[in-house]
């Protein structure tokens, strides 16, 4: 259906053993001289994790950095809402770990669908990372001995899980941010918050610049440098609901990749177990609840189908542990792919709770008998207490409410082992980017690789990129530059000029829920189809009805979102198609057709050990997939099993 | 208790940082009493579309209560009537049927309106560039337990890292003190070992700022601990006054 190009694509992985890898390569990087430095200037777009950590690092080497957000300041990208914490292979806790188990833990739990060199190097920085946030005065949780603590995360057998409190995200973007602050105090770089990134300037094959909108006036920007790096996160919010902020979106990465970017194994999306449920269709985001509650909570569903009576009047003969029955050696503790598909095969066969019918209970029952209640308060009182705020019931009395809920997105923006796209001078760092994740994260590592390709990766790949390439002076009034800018303000204009009858938010609804039923924790050919022709059905209704009030030339939240919004209705359709292409189920995605015997997921090595990564050729026309061909030489290709 | 609401808001509109404002008044039925105050307006928001009106433009991002982007006084109070509770973690069973609620920006001089109840609060980043920071470049780590922090240290440092830099604390205050925000940045980092080098020159410098920008004095009504949604505590304020005296009695110039 698709083309397929024949590209060999250099993922610039260097030679050697493993371990070696990325010693060799930084060994082999050219450097910049210091006096060079200060004459260039590069872009930083995002201020999450990787754009923070990135930009300051930049900025202490030399270079002079320009740092751009959408949101009012630096220090509120949604790296910020993180819980659990953050991996490393410190061994601390004496438990066995190190950084080749770290690295085969990463690998396996991506399900054999990641970059082995990327994932290996990531393992290798961890415990810089956390040196230096310890360093930075990050609050990390410490013994009375005054050591640092470690906690356990799903997926692993050992203790590497460093923590502040359930707000590690906070924490960890606060000292990013501090540190980019040091820096724009220096004079290093220059700030640009409430500009929203609207377009990539290549000149001569080089991205050289971006557009952004003032999003105070209105104004449309041009800014040069000799490169440019993408930490833009995740496109979660193509679903609408998600766990992701109201802001986040791929604007940045998507008008990249319109310019010629890979975009890469976007198929690949995180659907977490325990959210709290949607209460009417007026929800606006979901809350997750950390997944360590499963650990002493039973999930179940009553035996009889559309059972309303309240969650504690249920006796225990009526009660369905589905995931008990179903896995009787993991129970409750199945990864996070397998319990969300089981809840919502319950839910769709009739046997949801709730209003809604779309929720399966949480509950801890058993455990406050057998713990007492303070036990359960001690481990749990802040989530309680979160659950309760936002749902009004007391979950010390009632089980919780849960349903699965869009949180991270594995897929991104193709680069090589230097974090480049392929374009080259377009650096892309964190969530935006696909490297490290394979087909499923995690728990505790997008903040390790958000770190990682920030602060240790990026400032050595961009300083070869720099050393290596002579680049012209480019002015702004450049021709790619008025190019540029008239297109994306055309873009703008054309949104305000259509003065339909349908908000941004109603159609936004309307691409999330489509996603959702036909692209969401189970897939089909027939499903994934029809989708393609409803989003694109969905993209016209767009351009012929959006209503947007107001002008272009001020504070325009609604035209925000409406600019957002038309681009999640081109990149739904790339998603929806590569997982139509890829014809096997792995980690995040899983396709109906292919699946053992017991309902798990059935990897096809032979013929899917790839990443697919896909060229733009227009609007609604058929993108170009390019493989990129994937060996497992540490971690030989293994099936994971849960029974 | 009825699972429906209907409400009267009077809602502060502004078309932009130089325009005059007022109050509109708007009547919405049937809100759920299960919506956070946030959804509330996005229903409100929906409504002003269909009508033909701009809408409301109020700033938020993650909706869990950390970025600290949403505000909003609410009836008088900075994030509405629970304690330890930002705007978006307020829900709407917290009002009656019948109720009027008004709803205006943050209202300081240091953070100007820009638009209906979005403000500018840029004065708190040029706060923290002045010295809300360890000066410890990447690659200069030493090993993380090269430097032992006593638990209860980490503690203290963590109550007041919590701080989500809302303003909130400004918005409360009678004076528009910006002082529980500084001293929270001021204890998180003089409180622990890595802080110890730049303690005095960071205290003054943030001071220094934190004056130039404009904010009111501290007169000590607490009102700023009360309105925190991080409940972050006065006695940070208390630890900042100490920190500056001790920074001007030891000054080694």
């Amino acid at each position: 259906m698709a083309a397929t190009a024949s590209t060999v694509f250099n993922s610039r992985v260097p030679e050697g053993p493993m371990a070696e890898k990325w010693d060799r390569c930084k060994k082999e990087m050219k450097l910049v001289n210091p006096a060079n430095k200060r004459k260039k200037k590069i872009i930083v777009v995002g201020t999450g994790l990787a754009g923070a950590s990135a930009a300051a690092s930049l900025a202490e080497l030399g270079y002079q950095v320009e740092s751009f957000c959408f949101q009012d300041s630096p220090r509120r990208a949604h790296s910020i809402a993180a819980q659990g914490g953050i991996n490393a292979a410190k061994n601390y806790p004496n438990d066995g770990d190190s950084v080749w188990r770290l690295f085969y833990d990463t690998v396996k739990g991506g399900d054999f669908r990641s970059r082995e060199a990327n994932v290996h190097r990531l393992a290798q920085v961890s415990n810089n990372i956390i040196d230096q946030c310890a360093a930075q005065g990050v609050p990390f949780a410490r013994d009375y001995g005054g050591s640092l603590a470690n906690r356990s995360f799903g997926g692993a057998q050992v203790s590497r899980t460093f923590y502040a409190r359930g707000q590690t995200g906070q924490q960890l973007l606060l000292g990013a941010y501090s540190a980019l602050m040091r820096q724009v105090n220096t004079g290093r770089i220059k700030l640009f918050p409430r500009r929203e990134m609207l377009d990539l300037v290549v000149v001569d094959g080089v991205a050289r610049g971006i557009i952004v909108r003032n999003l105070i006036t209105g104004e449309f920007e041009k800014y040069s440098a000799d490169c440019v790096l993408l930490c833009t996160g995740g496109y979660g919010n193509a679903f609408y609901l998600s766990t992701n902020a109201k802001g986040s979106n791929v604007t940045a990465a998507w008008r990249c990749h319109k310019r010629g970017a890979y975009f890469a194994n976007p198929c690949y999306t995180q659907i977490h177990p325990t959210c709290i449920p949607v209460s009417g269709d007026y929800q606006s985001k979901l809350t997750l609840m950390s997944e360590s509650l499963r650990n002493d909570g039973r999930v179940w569903v009553p035996e009889a189908q559309s059972d309303q009576r309240r969650g504690n009047q249920i006796p225990d003969a009526e009660r369905d542990y589905y995931l008990e029955r179903r896995y009787p050696t993991f129970g409750n503790l199945v990864p996070r792919d397998v319990a969300s598909r089981a809840a919502k095969e319950r839910c769709d066969a009739g046997y949801g709770v709730g209003a809604s019918k779309q929720a399966v209970f949480l509950d801890f029952r058993d455990a406050i008998a057998r713990d007492g209640k303070h036990a359960i308060e001690a481990k749990y009182g802040n989530l309680f207490h979160m659950y309760a705020k936002i749902t009004g019931e007391d979950p010390y009395q009632v089980p919780m409410r849960i349903y699965p809920a869009v949180h991270y997105t594995m897929g991104g923006l193709w680069v090589d082992y230097h974090l480049q796209s392929s374009i080259p001078g377009l650096f892309v760092l964190g969530e935006a980017n696909f490297s490290d994740h394979g087909a499923n994260r995690l728990g505790a590592s997008a903040l390790m690789q958000g770190l990682a390709d920030g602060y240790f990766v990026a400032p050595y790949t961009t300083g070869h990129f720099l050393a290596s390439n002579s680049l012209p002076d480019v002015s702004t009034d450049d021709e790619a530059f008025t190019e540029a800018m008239a297109n994306a303000q055309g873009r703008n204009a054309k949104i305000l000029g259509v003065q339909g009858t349908r908000s941004a938010d109603s159609i936004h609804r309307e691409l999330g829920h489509l996603l959702w039923e036909n692209c969401g924790m189970s897939r089909e050919r027939q499903k994934l189809e029809s989708a393609m022709g409803k989003i694109r059905d969905l993209r016209d209704e767009f351009w012929s009805s959006i209503k947007v009030l107001g002008q272009g030339e001020q504070l325009n939240q609604n035209l925000e979102h409406a600019g957002r919004l038309a681009d999640y209705l081109e990149f739904g359709e790339l998603l929806v198609r590569d997982a139509l292409v890829r014809e096997e189920s792995c980690g995040g995605h899983f396709r109906e057709e292919h699946q053992t015997k017991e309902n798990e997921a059935l990897r096809d090595d032979e013929n899917f050990c790839h990443v697919a990564a896909w060229e733009f050729t227009g609007v609604g026309k058929e993108p170009v997939e390019h493989r990129e061909h994937l060996e497992f030489v540490e971690v030989p290709l293994a099936t994971r099993s849960y029974k | 208790m009825s699972e429906t609401l209907d409400l009267t808001l009077k809602v502060w509109r502004q078309p932009g940082p130089d325009a005059s404002g007022r109050y509109v008044e708007y009547k919405l039925t049937g809100i759920s009493t299960h919506m956070s105050f946030l959804e509330m307006l996005d229903v409100l928001n929906e409504q002003l579309t269909e009508k033909g009106e701009e809408m409301i433009a109020f700033d938020h991002d993650c909706r869990e209560g950390v970025c600290g982007m949403c505000s909003l006084m609410i009836n008088g109070q900075a994030h509405g009537p629970d304690a330890g509770t930002t705007t978006c973690q307020l829900h709407m069973r917290r009002f009656n049927t019948g109720d009027t609620i008004v709803i205006e920006p943050w209202r300081a001089r240091a953070f100007p309106v820009i638009r209906d109840l979005v403000v500018d609060r840029s004065a708190f980043d040029r706060i923290i560039e002045k010295g809300g920071y360890i000066s410890v470049n990447t690659g200069n780590a030493p090993e993380a337990n090269a430097i032992p922090v006593p638990a209860d240290v980490q503690e203290t440092a963590m109550d007041a890292a919590a701080c989500i830099g809302c303003g909130a604390c400004v918005a409360a205050c009678k004076n528009a003190s910006a002082m529980l925000f500084v001293s929270a940045k001021v204890s998180h980092l003089s409180t622990l070992p890595q802080g110890e080098p730049e303690r005095a020159s960071r205290v003054q410098n943030m001071v220094a700022q934190m004056d130039l920008e404009g904010f009111g004095n501290c007169t000590n009504t607490e009102e700023c601990q009360a309105a925190c949604p991080a409940e972050i505590s006065v006695s940070n304020i208390a630890r900042l006054n100490r920190e500056f005296l001790r920074a001007k009695l030891c000054a080694k110039e």
